[in-house]
């Protein structure tokens, strides 16, 4: 299609300035990317490079001070907070560092959890849930609680409730960063198969050079600006 | 839209050890906020209780109660041949002058003195009360100074029981049966012969007439035409009326609820916001999850608010069983009309128990909205990043 090629992703001109006390500190500078569908990118650098920051502004959880964010054509920074919460669960999937899934809920409950915001009923929500599950692996431990978990296994309880929702894009930030070499590569080889097989696009924040060579694409950071990829 | 309840219920569960004073305090609160309402709601369904529509009572104008009113044997005589009163298969009219006074008897738990209400009555008198019935021994001989006591009384004072006697002045009267009003009123006092009342406590006029009309429309001739007659200068009511009337004294109680459960409430509030700004604060990366998934602050907001309101919620229901076991235990407490003791059971009834839980859920609510706005109002990167 001739849509393909079209940036799913487009940044132009974008800033970060943080106020540090008295001190401004500007976390991105000029950054400017195009990211197309089924890209796995992996953003890299040393602590304090905006790569994170990048991430959170792309998947609309942060606001730019200045600059164009268009996901999918929609220009996030007009979103106001209520529209870009709407906007977050039809369109991005989060996979965190530390899982971040509600202890209190089963992993069933926790895959569940975004499709309570959708008009789907309980039926299709339960089908989707299930799938999502069943998609990484852990259809069998569907009622188990996080903490009778592995933390591969939570990581990937956290990647089917980052899918369920059948987002156009997946953000990571770090997610292997608290996983045994094994779980680890379990995942990356997950989030790469969603890229492949399912035309995900992934955005990954990682340390780990290992971690980085799934991706399809490496932008490497450093005091906010792109300088590499 | 919000979060799942099983959200809240299982946090509320994971987290007892934290919640568990909360949940007591509350208990504690709720329990003796209910059973002070339990208290009034006693004295009002004694006086409710009290009493047959078909009767009506008369008064000497301007008194509010039996006990503040005297009514000349003039007035009884007039009254006898009003032709809206009801007559028995002898023919005499059915009406019941009768008085009211105070004896001083020594309580059978030892803690001292109260006074306790005694009714001279006349046979007409215990025929237009058929709700009082003997229950044990028998009724009182005229002239014999002997008395009947209610049995709720005869538990609460010394010298009630059958064979016992009671001190009035220089007499002493004989006990000589118990008998049960039903919960009514009349379970606070003790009956004797009217005339021979009189005599014993020197008095000249009564207190009261019991009369029964002929009917619904002689019921209301009749009080108006007491009422029109200057002459007279009485009052007259159904007897029913009267002794709904007769609350009084559970209004002090209320009003002591009121206080009290205020200023065990405020507490209360402060342990509940202790709580929730605990739950809030451990569960803080858990909200930044919760906001990145899509969930708004009103919903993060809504479902700390419930969660709040379910801890106390848990906390009434059980405030309110622990006020259960004094549901029909039998008090005593100061008729602020007469002086006079009055006996009445507590009465933990389901539409109190409700208003003990909305006070809980109140409570809540309240102690739980600060932590609730401070949970919704979290920064999303800042709550991701907390440990």
């Amino acid at each position: 299609m001739a849509m393909a090629d079209e940036p799913i992703v487009s940044i132009r001109d974008l800033y970060k300035l943080y106020r540090q006390g008295e001190i401004d500190v500007t976390a991105l500078d000029n950054v400017s990317i195009d990211i197309t569908r089924g890209e796995f990118v992996v953003l890299m650098g040393p602590s304090g490079s905006g790569k994170s920051t990048l991430l959170h502004i792309i998947a609309g959880v942060d606001r730019a001070t200045r600059g164009k964010v268009l996901v999918q054509g929609i220009n996030v920074a007009n979103l106001t907070e209520s529209e870009l919460a709407d906007w977050r669960n039809q369109n991005v999937g989060f996979v965190f560092q530390s899982f971040n899934l509600i202890p209190v809920l089963s992993a069933f409950e926790n895959v569940e959890l975004p499709l309570l915001l959708t008009q789907l009923n309980r039926r299709q929500r339960r089908q989707q849930a299930q799938a999502a599950l069943e998609l990484v692996g852990l259809s069998d431990r569907a009622h188990h609680r996080p903490d009778q978990l592995s933390g591969g296994q939570q990581q990937r309880v956290a990647i089917a409730r980052a899918l369920v929702t059948d987002p156009v894009l997946i953000v990571a930030d770090e997610p292997t960063g608290n996983l045994d070499a094994k779980s680890a590569a379990d995942v990356l080889s997950l989030l790469k198969g969603l890229t492949e097989q399912a035309d995900k696009t992934v955005l990954m924040v990682t340390h780990d050079p290992k971690a980085a060579s799934f991706g399809t694409r490496s932008l490497h950071l450093e005091k906010g600006e792109i300088v590499a990829g | 839209m919000a979060l799942p309840i099983q959200y809240n219920l299982r946090n509320v569960v994971v987290r007892w050890r934290a919640t568990l004073s909360t949940i007591l305090g509350i208990a504690l609160v709720v329990s003796v906020f209910v059973l002070l309402l339990a208290l009034a709601r006693g004295i009002e369904a004694s006086s409710a209780n009290t009493g047959d529509p078909r009767n009506i009572l008369v008064v000497r104008r301007g008194s509010q109660a039996e006990s503040g009113s005297l009514v000349s044997r003039e007035h009884f005589r007039t009254l006898r041949y009003f032709d809206e009163v009801a007559r028995n298969e002898q023919a005499e009219p059915i009406i019941s002058a009768e008085v009211v006074v105070i004896v001083s008897a020594p309580r059978i738990d030892g803690t001292g003195e109260a006074n306790t209400l005694v009714r001279g009555v006349t046979p007409r008198g215990i025929e237009l009360r058929p709700q009082v019935e003997l229950i044990a021994g028998r009724w009182f001989q005229p002239g014999q100074r002997e008395v009947v006591v209610s049995r709720r009384l005869a538990a609460r004072f010394a010298g009630f029981e059958i064979g016992g006697t009671i001190k009035a002045g220089q007499a002493n009267l004989i006990v000589v049966g118990h008998f049960d009003a039903k919960g009514s009123a009349f379970d606070s006092e003790a009956w004797m012969d009217a005339d021979e009342t009189r005599a014993i406590f020197d008095r000249e006029m009564y207190s009261s007439l019991l009369v029964r009309p002929r009917g619904p429309e002689a019921a209301t001739q009749l009080m108006k035409r007491i009422e029109d007659d200057k002459r007279l200068s009485l009052r007259a009511e159904l007897e029913v009326d009267y002794y709904s009337k007769q609350t009084m004294t559970a209004t002090p109680i209320k009003i002591l609820a009121g206080i009290m459960g205020l200023a065990m409430s405020v507490g209360a509030v402060f342990a509940a916001m202790n709580t929730m700004y605990a739950s809030v604060a451990s569960r803080t990366r858990e909200i930044g999850t919760l906001r990145v998934l899509g969930f708004s602050r009103s919903a993060i907001l809504f479902s700390f608010l419930i969660e709040g309101a379910l801890v106390a919620a848990i906390g009434g229901a059980i405030g309110c069983l622990m006020a259960i076991p004094m549901n029909g235990y039998s008090t005593g407490t100061i008729d602020f009309q007469s002086f006079a003791e009055t006996v009445f059971e507590f009465r933990v009834t389901p539409p109190l128990m409700l208003q003990g839980i909305s006070f809980a859920v109140a409570i809540g609510l309240l102690g739980s909205f600060l932590p609730a706005l401070r949970a919704s109002r979290l920064p999303v990167i800042a709550a991701l990043k907390s440990l």
